[in-house]
């Protein structure tokens, strides 16, 4: 997700009214994770917080996004999201809706390209419910005809809606030129042709192959003791099968580097996505590239980009880059929308950015505020069950480490001007930005 | 409400596609603590110990509906304007400032408030105080600034509006449904009114509405009432009281004729259908009306097993989606929609009028006391869940108190809504789902020849 909202200063010596500055960053305050493993061998982290009387409790499959969906199946993974709640055991769709509701329980499941998720949170006084509810769901679900051609029609509706949305016309573009040929160049929730092909055979498979012990990953925030917890996870998740059977995904680069796409559709205002290759979670750098790109275009209002194209130039509304990390790929992407007329200015200016920063690095001050930034607002994250669960699972996902929450301040403080200069000049070039366009923006045209 | 300064994602103008349920919900248990600083400034404090975080606000009971005029857009405009500079802040600092110290910032603009926030360490309170109060006072305006940032909303409308046939719709519809309350016009304003906005306006503006008595301050988090208290004082007590504030806004008069209003685009992915009808808020309703709304919004459009989804969507399958929303947050008048989406294959028109069908047997039928009971049980538990973040208490109170509500409201809000009768969300329904007061609203997809 585009990160919009935060913000980096760049300029230490204007500040009169504040006489004094604290560039500390605020201490992780008291999260203390404790690793749970139940009888049957399922293994979770807690953060037990008895403050409110909720659980929260979020799941990944590792192996289980829509980059492993069958060729001619694309949308598989999303369906199956959609339709674990839609009935299991004796309950029909609507009667297992009606008992979620009664329970007040949340639940929901969704499909990011490499991983299957779930996220589930309950009043600790509804729980035996909600659990039991839970466990039906992701080991008996149904896949009943009528919900399944309801569901297809709802996925298909949303096809069609965001074949005309400018934000998903230009993804769809941009991964399909970056990815031919590779899982991760098809479109996430397929398409209507392939969507119509789906039955519940393909549900039941999909849950065969990818629903299993050996690759989930558990977290649980909120009012619920180790015991407790322990019994949930057998109840829940101890019925699962044993190994799941994920086909592998080959590694790859984006290709089409350099290249300009432009999607004709008649709107006053162009959508602009650009990107090439980044790197990777595991990769040493990434806390480099984390403190570079909250420079150059990931931090809100004092970027750099939002600087030179938002508040000098009023291009845009918003301007932005993030580092784009999958499993078997690592793109470093931006994207800006600007009214027809000005989307060339604004890709000058966003190429001279990259490589201005390409050659220069950032400044001493840009580092300090880019650090207490990110030092101080990683803490502000965690004010729910739901984000503390959200975060237990992240870290767990990318083998970060137990104590990652206390170390993380000082992986972010130990990066230099050194390190950014190697790094940006590494990752930037401009020359290898491929660009999508949809609109029809000012005297530009697709690379032939 | 609407227009962030800067968001993650184009939000806001509720499509007909999406089935909302109705904003919810509060609990007796936020447990706020309030008292007001001598120059008319309402101060609120929400002690959430859970982590060392403080979120801080500052609303203003200014919005959109306004506005003079002929200005469309000044409100939304300059809540951008108050992240330039100040006599002591460089213009474009005060994010940054907030940046520096781990902080995240932001604002948002409505019909009837503004509101500033910063989400902070809890030791760094008094910093955002003393910039949030700072702006409140000394804001330095010039074109230099407020010229670009001019473009930057336009950018912005596009974004939202013009880029977006459905965001069109729903203007064209508010516009029609409003005959002449300033609900009509849209918080982010008219292009052609944007475009003419000044330095001058923004300063016009700022002058008569950007003063404590007609501002409330909210603090939720690590602190209470003891150690915020000087604190207030020190920084907005000091504020002179600006001059009284009356939000009398002018009145719809009766509404006699039901309106419709259809768009067909090729840019529309998905057709749909909304309808939404003049109602009461809770500000302006009678006895437990708003209540009876909500809850009323649940049973017949609130979830999956809501009457209008199980119709339309489950049983009769002629729906991708379809559900109810009542916006009861306004000072003046809410609004109770109806939505729906077809299948695929599906004509727009059978939709329509099986939507018609569902709301005819609502009004003959009435809800029964199951249904009320299972809706109201699910209200409540959202009040429980609310209290499972340090956002939502500051937004929900804040919302109150701008839009003519109590604290005490808030705080009742559950028991509010398990008062609520049968015959009360019976009577709501016929009250307030009247066609001669609607607005039906149509998109459809244009094809090469013909539309639908």
């Amino acid at each position: 997700m585009k990160n919009l909202f935060s913000t980096l200063w760049n300029s230490v010596a204007t500040l009169p009214l504040l006489g004094m500055l604290c560039l500390i960053a605020l201490p992780s305050h008291a999260i203390d994770i404790k690793e749970v493993r139940s009888p049957g061998g399922i293994k979770a982290w807690l953060v037990q917080d008895k403050s409110i009387p909720v659980i929260s409790l979020n799941f990944a499959f590792k192996t289980g996004g829509t980059a492993y969906d069958p060729a001619g199946k694309e949308g598989l993974a999303r369906m199956v999201a959609a339709m674990i709640d839609e009935g299991a055991g004796d309950l029909s769709s609507q009667a297992f809706q009606r008992q979620l509701q009664d329970t007040a329980a949340q639940l929901s499941f969704s499909a990011s390209t490499d991983k299957f998720r779930g996220s589930f949170r309950t009043l600790k006084a509804n729980q035996d419910d909600a659990f039991r509810l839970l466990a039906l769901a992701l080991n008996k679900p149904r896949f009943d005809d009528k919900p399944v051609d309801r569901i297809k029609g709802q996925i298909i509706a949303s096809i069609q809606r965001s074949a005309q949305d400018p934000d998903m016309i230009g993804a769809r573009a941009w991964y399909q030129a970056a990815f031919p040929n590779h899982p991760y160049g098809r479109p996430s929730d397929g398409t209507i042709e392939s969507v119509k092909t789906l039955i519940a055979k393909d549900l039941k498979d999909f849950m065969r192959r990818h629903v299993a012990r050996d690759s989930l990953i558990v977290a649980v925030a909120g009012d619920i003791s180790p015991a407790e917890l322990e019994q949930r996870l057998d109840q829940v998740f101890g019925t699962l099968p044993a190994r799941g059977n994920a086909k592998k995904i080959a590694e790859i680069s984006p290709v089409a580097a350099g290249k300009t796409i432009v999607v004709d559709r008649e709107i006053p205002q162009s959508t602009v996505m650009f990107g090439h290759s980044g790197i990777k979670r595991s990769h040493p750098d990434w806390y480099i590239a984390t403190v570079m790109n909250r420079i150059l275009g990931g931090g809100g209002f004092s970027s750099r980009l939002m600087e030179e194209i938002r508040e000098k130039r009023g291009l845009a509304y918003g301007v932005y880059s993030y580092l784009n990390p999958y499993d078997h790929a690592a793109l470093y992407m931006g994207g800006v929308a600007t009214a027809n007329a000005r989307v060339a200015e604004s890709l000058k200016v966003i190429r001279a950015e990259w490589k201005k920063m390409a050659e220069n690095g950032v400044t001493a001050k840009e580092l300090a505020a880019a650090k207490t930034y990110i030092n101080g607002s990683f803490p502000l994250r965690l004010d729910s069950t739901r984000r503390i669960a959200s975060l237990l699972l992240a870290v767990q996902i990318n083998n970060l480490g137990k104590d990652y929450l206390d170390k993380r301040p000082s992986l972010i403080n130990a990066v230099t001007l050194a390190d950014i200069k190697r790094v940006a000049k590494k990752l930037l070039r401009p020359e290898a930005l491929t660009v999508v366009i949809v609109g029809q923006p000012k005297g530009i045209q697709s690379t032939p | 409400m609407i227009p962030l300064r800067l968001q993650t994602a184009v939000l806001g103008i509720v499509t007909a596609m999406v089935t909302l349920i109705a904003t919810p919900s509060s609990s007796a248990v936020f447990n706020p603590e309030s008292f007001m600083l001598k120059n008319g400034m309402q101060v609120v404090v929400i002690p959430n110990r859970r982590a060392p975080v403080v979120s801080h606000m500052v609303w203003y009971k200014t919005g959109a509906a306004d506005e003079p005029r002929g200005k469309s857009g000044i409100a939304h405009f300059f809540e951008h304007l108050m992240f330039k500079g100040t006599k002591s802040v460089p213009p474009g600092e005060f994010s940054k400032i907030i940046a520096r110290h781990g902080g995240r910032d932001n604002a948002f603009t409505t019909q009837d408030y503004t509101a500033y926030f910063q989400i902070v360490a809890r030791d760094k309170l008094d910093l955002v105080m003393r910039l949030e109060s700072d702006r409140m006072r000394n804001l330095v305006l010039t074109d230099a600034e407020v010229l670009p940032e001019r473009d930057v909303v336009l950018e912005e409308r596009r974004s939202r509006t013009d880029n977006n046939p459905g965001s069109q719709l729903w203007e064209a519809s508010r516009a029609a449904l409003f005959l002449n309350h300033p609900y009509k016009i849209p918080v982010i304003g008219w292009k052609h009114e944007i475009e003419q906005l000044t330095t001058k306006d923004a300063l016009d503006f700022y002058k008569r509405y950007y003063v404590p008595n007609n501002a409330i301050l909210i603090v939720a988090g690590d602190v209470d009432a003891k150690e915020l208290k000087p604190l207030a004082e020190k920084y907005y007590g000091v504020i002179p009281r600006g001059r009284k504030i009356v939000r009398d806004r002018i009145k719809e008069p009766p509404h006699l004729a039901g309106r419709r209003v259809e768009m067909a685009s090729r840019r529309v992915g998905q057709p749909s259908i909304s309808q939404t009808y003049l109602a009461p808020s809770y500000a302006t309703a009678k006895g437990n009306q708003a209540y009876a709304l909500l809850v009323l919004a649940e049973i017949f459009g609130g979830s999956s097993t809501a009457q209008l989804y199980r119709s339309l969507v489950v049983d009769q399958a002629l729906a991708s989606s379809a559900g109810a929303w009542f916006g009861a947050d306004a000072l003046d008048y809410g609004t109770f929609g109806l939505s729906a989406s077809p299948r695929p294959g599906v004509p727009l028109k059978k939709v329509e009028v099986a939507l018609q069908a569902e709301v005819k047997k609502l009004l003959k039928k009435g809800v029964t006391a199951k249904e009320l009971k299972r809706a109201v049980s699910s209200m409540v538990a959202s009040a429980v869940y609310a209290r499972d973040s340090l956002r939502a208490a500051p937004n929900i109170i804040g919302r109150a108190l701008s839009t003519g509500r109590t604290i005490a409201d808030v705080e009742s809000w559950p028991e509010r809504i398990k008062s609520v009768t049968v015959d009360e969300v019976n009577a709501a329904a016929r009250a307030v789902l009247r066609t001669e007061a609607s607005v039906t609203a149509i998109l459809r997809k244009k094809k090469k020849a013909g539309t639908d």
